[in-house]
C-alpha cells in the first residue's frame, strides 16, 4: 500500500535559509583564508608569529573536538589522549622507521580515530556527566601508560632530530613561518569536515542525538553508531593535529601532549566561541590563545595556573553574558 | 496492526495486562482510559521504546514487538510524545529533515520531502524559525510533521490535542483527518472525550492496564463499565 505523504519527485528544494546560510558560510570560509594566510607576514617578530601559528592550530584542534562535543553533544574531556597518540604515532614512525610526518600524520589520524572508537565503545553506554567523567579517566590512563612505557621514551620523551629543511618532513630550520600554512591547512580541513557534516545526514542525526535522544530514536536515528562515527572523526582529526604539533615543537613527552590540561585547552575555544557552531572554535581560539600566551609572558614564572585562571574567568564572563558563545555576537545561533 | 496478549510490568506494577485488539488499516482508533490506565505504556511497546514481557505486536504481518525503536520506525511506526520533544537547537525544517533522513541519505531529497510535509502540516511559513520559538500548538504540528517525514504506516499520537484551545484543537482535528485521508492509520491517546469521540472510527478503552471494552464511539459512551471507570459507581446506571 502506498501511504506516503511525500512527493517522490526529485526536484531541487526551493531555495531556502539553510542552503543560503551554507553557501554564505563556505564563501566566508574561503575568503577568510586570505587574511589568515597573510597574517604572520604582517608581523616581524618570531614571538607573535608563533602566537598566530599556535592560535590557528588550536582553532583546528578545537574544531575537531567540536565535531564530537558540539555537533553530537558528547562532552569529551579526554581529547588529550587522541592528540598525544597522534603525536606519538607520527613521531615514532619518523624517528624509528623514517616515515615522513606528512605521511605519518594520516597514520596518526587513523590510530587516534581507532582509539576513539575503542574508548567510545564502553563510554557511550554512559551519557551526560557520566560520559564526561569517564573520558577524563580514560585520558589519565593513557597519560600514565605512556609515562611508564620505555619503548616510547617513557617520562623522558622523544626528541625529533632536526634535519635539512624539508616540506615532506615538515621541518623548517630557518623559519617557523611555513608551519603556518601547515596548521592553516589542518584547521581548514577540520572546518570543512564540520561544514560537510552540518549539511549531511550524519550531522542531522548527531544534532538530533544531542538535542533529544528519545525523539531521535523514534525517527530511526541510530544513536550509538552516530556517537561512534562522531568520535572516530573527532579523534582522528585531533590525532592529526597532535602529529603536526609534535613536528612543530620538535620534542614530545607525556606532559607536553598527553597531560589532562590539554583536554581542557582543546575543548575551551569551542566552548567559549560557541559549541556546535562552525565559527565558535576559531573565534574562541583567537581570544583564548593570545590571552593565555600574553598572561604567561607577562606573569613570567609565577606558575602555569594563572593563565588557566584567566581562562576560567573568561568562560564565566561569557557564560553569564553570552551563554551561546562568542559567535552569538555576530547573530549566529549557537546550541544553547 | 494486531496486538495479542501484550503484557508489560514495571517492577511490581502491571502497566499492560493481556492487551489484544486489532487496528484496521486507514482508521482512526482512539485509545482512552483514566490516568494510569496504561495508554502511554502501550504506545512505548508499539513504538519499540520498551519491549513487552509477553504477547506480540504485528504490523502488516511483520512482528515488531521487541525489535527496538529503530526497527519499529523502519517498519512504519511513527509517534509523537505526551510532552513535546523538539530538537530545539534546530529550525523547524531541520527538525523535519531528521525524520526525512530515515528514508533517504541525500540532503536535497530530505529537504524537499521535509518542505512537502511542512506544507501539508500547515507549518511551511515557520520553516526557518528555531523550533524553540514555536507556540505549543505549532510544536504539536511540528512533531506530527517530523513523524510523517518518516513515511509511516501507523501514526501514534500521544495527547496531541490536550491543552489546546477549542480553535487550536479544531485545527489539530483537521490535520489528523488529513493524515488519515493519506491512508495512514492513526492511533491516538486523548483525555478530551468530546474532541476525541467525534473524530475516531473506533475506540479501545483501557482501565487498570486491561482492555475494558472496544467499539464505536456510540457504544463506548453507553457502556456502563466505561462510565463506572471514569465517573465512579454512583453514575453507572
Amino acid at each position: 500500500m502506498s501511504v506516503s505523504v511525500l512527493d517522490p519527485g526529485v526536484a531541487a528544494p526551493a531555495d531556502n535559509a539553510i542552503l543560503r546560510r551554507r553557501r554564505r558560510e563556505l564563501l566566508l570560509g574561503a575568503l577568510l583564508l586570505v587574511p589568515l594566510g597573510a597574517l604572520p607576514f604582517l608581523v616581524s617578530d618570531v614571538y607573535t608569529q608563533n602566537l598566530i601559528i599556535t592560535t590557528v592550530l588550536f582553532a583546528g584542534l578545537s574544531q575537531a573536538w567540536n565535531i564530537l562535543g558540539g555537533y553530537c553533544g558528547q562532552i569529551s574531556l579526554g581529547h588529550a589522549l587522541y592528540m598525544g597518540i597522534g603525536a606519538y604515532v607520527s613521531t615514532m614512525l619518523f624517528t624509528r622507521a623514517g616515515v615522513p610526518p606528512t605521511v605519518g600524520m594520516f597514520a596518526a589520524a587513523a590510530v587516534a580515530g581507532a582509539v576513539a572508537l575503542l574508548v567510545g565503545w564502553p563510554c557511550f553506554r554512559l551519557s551526560g556527566h557520566y560520559y564526561a567523567i569517564a573520558t577524563v579517566v580514560v585520558g589519565e590512563i593513557g597519560y600514565l601508560l605512556f609515562l611508564n612505557w620505555e619503548w616510547v621514551g617513557a617520562a623522558s620523551g622523544i626528541y625529533i632530530p632536526l634535519g635539512a629543511d624539508s616540506v615532506v618532513n615538515l621541518q623548517f630550520r630557518t623559519s617557523k613561518l611555513p608551519f603556518h600554512f601547515v596548521v592553516l591547512a589542518f584547521a581548514a580541513v577540520a572546518w570543512v569536515a564540520a561544514w560537510l557534516i552540518e549539511g549531511s545526514r550524519w550531522g542531522f542525526a548527531w544534532r538530533a542525538v544531542r538535542d533529544d535522544v528519545t525523539a531521535a530514536r523514534s525517527l530511526a536515528v541510530r544513536v550509538f553508531p552516530s556517537k561512534m562515527a562522531a568520535a572516530a572523526i573527532s579523534g582522528g582529526l585531533t590525532g592529526m593535529g597532535g602529529a603536526i604539533y609534535a613536528q612543530y615543537v620538535g620534542y614530545i613527552d607525556p606532559d607536553s601532549v598527553l597531560a589532562g590540561h590539554w583536554s581542557i585547552l582543546i575543548a575551551l575555544p569551542a566552548v567559549l566561541g560557541g559549541v556546535g557552531t562552525l565559527w565558535g572554535p576559531l573565534l574562541g581560539a583567537a581570544v583564548l590563545i593570545p590571552v593565555s600566551e600574553l598572561t604567561r609572558s607577562y606573569l613570567g614564572g609565577s606558575g602555569q595556573g594563572v593563565d588557566l585562571m584567566i581562562y576560567g574567568g573568561l568562560i564565566v564572563v561569557v557564560a553569564l553574558a553570552r551563554p551561546a558563545g562568542l559567535v552569538s555576537l555576530f547573530g549566529v545561533k549557537g546550541r544553547a | 496492526m494486531q496486538l495479542r496478549s501484550v503484557t508489560k510490568t514495571f517492577g511490581g506494577v502491571a502497566a499492560n495486562v493481556d492487551i489484544s485488539f486489532d487496528v484496521m488499516q486507514g482508521e482512526i482508533l482512539g485509545l482512552i482510559g483514566p490516568n494510569g490506565a496504561g495508554k502511554t505504556s502501550l504506545f512505548n511497546s508499539i513504538s519499540g521504546e520498551v519491549s513487552p514481557d509477553k504477547g506480540t505486536i504485528h504490523l502488516e504481518g511483520q512482528q515488531i514487538n521487541g525489535t527496538g525503536p529503530l526497527a519499529c520506525a523502519r517498519a512504519g511506526v511513527a509517534r509523537t510524545f505526551q510532552v513535546v520533544r523538539s530538537f530545539d537547537s534546530m529550525t523547524v525544517l531541520e527538525n523535519v529533515m531528521v525524520g526525512a533522513f530515515s528514508r533517504t541519505a541525500r540532503p536535497r531529497e530530505a529537504m524537499r520531502a521535509a518542505q512537502d510535509v511542512l506544507a501539508f502540516a500547515g507549518l511551511d511559513a515557520r520553516a526557518d524559525a528555531p523550533a524553540h520559538q514555536l507556540t505549543p500548538p505549532e510544536k504539536r504540528r511540528l512533531e506530527i510533521a517530523r513523524a510523517l517525514a518518516t513515511q509511516p504506516r501507523v501514526l501514534l499520537l500521544d495527547e496531541m490535542l490536550t491543552g489546546l484551545t477549542p480553535t487550536e484543537a479544531a485545527g489539530g482535528v483537521a490535520l489528523i483527518r488529513a493524515v488519515r485521508d493519506k491512508g495512514i492509520t492513526v492511533v491516538m491517546v486523548e483525555h478530551v472525550m468530546e474532541v476525541l469521540l467525534p473524530l475516531v472510527d473506533r475506540a479501545v478503552v483501557l482501565n487498570l492496564g486491561r482492555v475494558l471494552m472496544q467499539g464505536t464511539p456510540a457504544e463506548v459512551v453507553r457502556n456502563p463499565d466505561v462510565i463506572r471507570a471514569y465517573l465512579g459507581d454512583k453514575y453507572a446506571a
